[in-house]
């Protein structure tokens, strides 16, 4: 294996991470299903390229504003949030499965769309967006993104989403504003994928509805579910596990997606909570884990003792 | 303090109130009694503004609620709803504060929770315990514990009693009249008409939707109707129903 090769590897799984720690904060700590994220990273992934693609020159080829990589960042984003508002204002009333079937219904939208409005190539792609991803974007990236995260679900605001994960309507009779929380993780999430669509999209340098299909939005969730609901380091862990598992299954040939699907279920069944299902791997996270060992390991003894005594008297 | 004016509801095609209109003045306990399926939950469920009414309007003081739950919390309507829904994981201490969310005196919130813990020992002996590990009766205790805890003048009660032994039914209309005794207004539903008549000041009767009756507690229990229907008191004949 050539350095390249896991470069690649590393840089897929920083972009799948932004996406998913997007979703680690709608479906983790807010309680939100979704199966429409890719639908966010295709927003994302046209806006860049369109803010970052020299004008067309040539008749036939897809023009773009020329601006720098970082206007096509914040653009692509910004786009996806912006949309993602819309979508929360008519379905974020929706109960459980029910918005998680309106999210399906808004990414396959936006790929159809995609796929049939001729501007930005139609189902042909649109090809020759610039490399500007590189390993220190990604990461730079990767880091700004889990630092907000972290800051965001210790703060207040944080503590309201998961309160309305744990049941909302409790959340609400204390006075929580259920419908505003939910939406600011909703469009924060859909800001992450937004970003993580520019950076893919120019990481492969061409763009395709089909990249964007429920096959990925898919891919994001199971990568939080698997790295544990409500951990950002679980969705950190999963984000590397996840995108280097079917590299590292290469040897299987055409089995390897076979032995993905059974890794991943063998992982769930021995982790039901996932890699990492409500601990983190800070310091603050490590403590609290080795306190909860230490009040069951206190509790165990307990009884121990309290039968040794009874069986005695 | 509160009233309700020609509400009318619908989950879908179902209209679950056709025009209810009642008036809950201060200090009194007024009970809502009826049938499973007469909207009774439906209606405090509109006032706490997490159902839209079609038509008609809910006034608090004499202003219009707005739409939003949270809003309605401030406003000083607090609501113990039917099923409990603690936060199980937290302990009973953290549900308690959880009530004050909204509130910002420290000192006055120290103050309703030393009250609540005077109006539920019990509580106050599981403080550091999760929620979920109470029994269902203290989980009742800890609702409204916690509906007390945003300091609404108004309490609306959605079957406090649902489920619950006996004996500890008894304890918790005790406590509505405790809590009465705090200087609050108490809209209660309940499907124990007989306890529900004996502690509450008023009553409405709502079948299917409707308002069919209102009156002096002590009158509606006394209601040949009413006595016949929901206290099972009497019965002509055919089959009754446990």
């Amino acid at each position: 294996m050539d350095m390249t090769y896991i470069q690649g590897i590393l840089m897929l799984a920083g972009i799948n991470l932004i996406a998913v720690l997007g979703l680690c904060l709608l479906t983790g700590f807010t309680g939100l299903f979704s199966f429409g994220h890719a639908g966010f990273m295709a927003i994302g992934a046209y806006i860049g390229a369109l803010m970052t693609v020299p004008p067309s020159t040539m008749p036939g080829s897809i023009g773009g504003l020329g601006l720098p990589f970082i206007f096509g960042i914040l653009a692509g984003g910004a786009a996806a949030g912006i949309v993602s508002w819309f979508i929360g204002r008519i379905t974020l009333n929706l109960k459980g499965d029910y918005f998680c079937i309106a999210t399906l219904g808004f990414g396959e939208a936006t790929r159809l769309i995609l796929n049939n409005v001729q501007t930005f190539g139609g189902a042909r792609g649109w090809p020759g967006v610039p490399q500007y991803s590189t390993v220190l974007t990604v990461f730079v990236v990767d880091v700004i993104a889990v630092l907000f995260l972290a800051n965001l679900v210790k703060s207040r605001h944080g503590r309201n989403m998961i309160a309305v994960r744990e049941e909302e309507l409790a959340a609400q009779i204390a006075g929580v504003d259920v419908f505003r929380y939910k939406m600011i993780a909703l469009i924060v999430s859909a800001v992450y994928a937004g970003v993580a669509g520019v950076l893919f999209g120019h990481y492969m340098t061409f763009i395709q509805p089909k990249m964007f299909s429920m096959t990925k939005s898919t891919e994001l969730t199971i990568i939080v579910i698997f790295g544990g609901l409500g951990s950002i380091s679980g969705s950190v862990l999963g984000a590397l596990v996840l995108t280097a598992l079917p590299e590292l299954l290469r040897a299987f040939d055409i089995w390897r997606l076979v032995f993905y699907g059974a890794a991943v279920i063998v992982i769930m069944i021995s982790r039901p909570k996932g890699l990492m299902g409500g601990m983190e791997l800070s310091p603050a996270g490590i403590r609290k884990i080795r306190a909860e060992r230490r009040a069951r390991l206190a509790l165990k003894e307990e009884a121990a003792r309290e039968a040794a005594s009874g069986g005695r008297s | 303090m509160l009233s309700v004016r020609d509400l009318y509801v619908s989950y879908g095609g179902i209209r679950a109130l056709k025009g209810v209109s009642l008036e809950v003045n201060k200090g009194e306990i007024v009970t809502i009694i009826g049938a499973n399926g007469a909207g009774k939950s439906t209606l405090l469920n509109t006032i706490s503004g997490f159902l839209k009414p079609q038509k008609g309007e809910v006034l608090f003081n004499g202003l219009r609620l707005g739409r939003q739950p949270a809003k309605i919390v401030k406003a000083g309507i607090c609501h113990v709803p039917e099923g409990r829904l603690v936060f199980a994981n937290l302990t009973v201490h953290d549900n308690l504060v959880l009530g004050a969310y909204l509130r910002r005196d420290r000192k006055a919130i120290a103050e309703d929770l030393d009250k609540v813990y005077g109006l539920f020992p019990r509580l106050k002996e599981r403080m550091r315990q999760p929620a979920g590990t109470l029994s269902g009766g203290e989980q009742q205790m800890l609702a409204m514990g916690r509906a007390l805890m945003t300091n609404g003048d108004l309490v609306l009660m959605d079957e406090p009693s649902l489920g619950l032994a006996p004996l500890l039914v008894q304890t918790v209309f005790d406590i509505i009249e405790e809590i009465r005794g705090l200087g609050k207004t108490i809209l209660l539903v309940e499907q124990n008409a007989f306890k529900a008549l004996h502690v509450a000041d008023r009553a409405y009767v709502l079948e299917q939707g409707r308002i069919v009756k209102e009156g002096r507690a002590c009158d509606i229990a006394n209601d040949p109707a009413v006595r016949d229907a929901y206290l099972g008191t009497k019965s002509k004949g055919g089959g009754g129903v446990a």
